[in-house]
């Protein structure tokens, strides 16, 4: 058994909520950087300079590069050898409260969804935990934004539709946003499980490195051939025309009932924040 | 092109979808609580806090300022949710918007009626962007923080025309224009 501290929780999450909205991962910038490369519309690629200095600027001066600092995420893995004896939903919070007030973040989360009061500390943080071996904690803090949170959705195919109906969807989805949810975006899909499961799968696929690819052979082929199909479609960075719509897409599976297939897409904007620690 | 607020009938009429401006003057925030509380008070025959004629509402919910900066990060809220608001504004004098994505027919159909103008802002460069702004004064609704009307002075704010007074459309047209489509390859 190894002891984890709750003033480590309370600090890492702090650090970790104003590091993900001041410093831009180096994934992120240079898939940013290849899709300048790879844009051909003049207004598209003045988009794209300007995304890229904007968080240059943001990196330098320590200032958020989105003025939506987002609600917060956190990915809790546990070790089954960690002890703890206090409330650690508690500890995450108050590192968030900490986090936002500290680094000068924008407080953007309402105590109840129709009375829409503001919280004033962007608590609570949405905190998703899994037991996992060994005596350490991992944690993921991401900044989501609502532009693009707003443009997700659920929906439970028929198995008839396969593919084709997995396909048409994300297509959709992606052409009705056009330019809301910030593109170039990353599209996050989870296929599978249940109803909120898929939603969970989305948003872990989101999370994932951008660079990285789907072990399972055929959510590899579909986030290549997506992202061919999401690029075609025209509508460029900030949804100004261009060939840049997407940085990458990003499938998670799980399996699911024999006469389901529930698909949920995640949409993530450049502005792609999460940090990563091991404690 | 460099433009400059208030918004007059001849700027308006040189204004085309595409162009790129850089706005300077005055320029007032406002985003989904604060229309709500200004359209109620339209309804009921009340004073607004604000004069909003030839004015532009920008879209914006800023993050708070560092000591020593006017403003923290502010780049622009998606506009479609201000779209059930937008036509009474522009109705009652308004003449610009700032903000992201695009708008519903409505908000296009009352552009053109009432000689208005759609600008896009780069959604994500809010850190850019807060350097053209100078000057900030909350204005009205302290209650709403981040979402309070603000009065902005803003020099060289960069920004796009969307929708302009011809019923053209940015997003559309460039849509097109770059949409690959297979059946012609
Ligand atoms: S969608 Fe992302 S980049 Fe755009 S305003 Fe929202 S948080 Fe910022």
């Amino acid at each position: 058994m190894r002891y984890i501290n709750r003033d480590i929780i309370v600090e890492t999450v702090e650090r970790l909520c104003i590091e993900a909205n001041y410093n831009i991962e180096d994934d992120v910038m240079e898939a940013l950087n290849n899709s300048l490369r790879n844009e051909i519309s003049p207004t598209g690629k003045d988009v794209l300079s300007q995304i890229i200095e904007n968080d240059l600027i943001a990196r330098n001066d320590s200032v958020p590069m989105c003025q939506d600092t987002g609600v917060v995420i956190v990915f809790l893995e546990i070790g089954n050898d960690v002890h703890i004896d206090y409330d650690i939903y508690e500890a995450i919070n108050e590192g968030v409260r900490n986090g936002y007030n500290h680094g000068y973040l924008r407080k953007s989360v309402v105590r109840h969804p129709l009375d829409r009061v503001n919280t004033k500390d962007n608590t609570p943080a949405v905190i998703h935990t899994k037991l996992i071996s060994g005596d350490k904690i991992n944690l993921l803090i991401a900044a989501k934004g609502a532009g693009s949170e707003n443009m997700s959705l659920v929906k439970m195919l028929t198995p008839a539709e396969g593919i084709e109906g997995v396909k048409d969807l994300v297509i959709d989805t992606v052409f009705n946003a056009k330019g809301k949810p910030c593109p170039p975006i990353i599209v996050g899909l989870g296929l599978g499980g249940t109803f909120e499961k898929s939603a969970l799968l989305a948003k872990e696929a989101v999370m994932r490195p951008i660079n990285d690819q789907s072990p399972d052979p055929i959510a590899r082929k579909l986030e290549k051939d997506l992202l061919e199909e999401i690029n075609k479609l025209g509508v460029g960075p900030l949804g100004f025309g261009g060939t840049q719509t997407a940085l990458a897409v990003k499938v998670n599976v799980y399996p699911c009932h024999i006469a389901s297939l529930p698909v949920a897409i995640n949409i993530q904007c450049h502005a792609s924040r999460h940090k990563k620690i091991t404690i | 092109m460099k433009i400059t607020t208030p918004l007059t009938d001849e700027t308006i009429a040189k204004l085309k979808a595409g162009d790129k401006v850089l706005i300077t003057g005055t320029i007032y925030t406002a985003r989904d609580a604060a229309h709500l509380r200004l359209v109620n008070l339209i309804n009921e025959n009340k004073a607004l806090p604000f004069d909003i004629k030839n004015q532009i509402i920008y879209y914006v919910g800023p993050t708070p300022a560092k000591p020593g900066q006017v403003i923290g990060s502010a780049g622009p809220t998606t506009s479609y949710r201000m779209d059930p608001y937008a036509p009474t504004l522009l109705k009652h004098g308004l003449r610009g918007m700032i903000g992201k994505g695009d708008r519903n027919q409505t908000v296009k159909d009352a552009i053109k009626k009432y000689k208005a103008v759609y600008f896009g802002a780069v959604g994500g460069a809010a850190a850019l962007i807060s350097k053209s702004i100078k000057k900030v004064e909350l204005i009205a609704y302290e209650d709403l923080g981040a979402e309070a009307i603000r009065k902005l002075e803003v020099v060289d704010f960069p920004a796009l025309v969307v929708n302009d007074i011809y019923g053209n459309d940015l997003i559309i047209d460039n849509i097109k224009k770059y949409k690959v489509d297979d059946k012609n390859e």
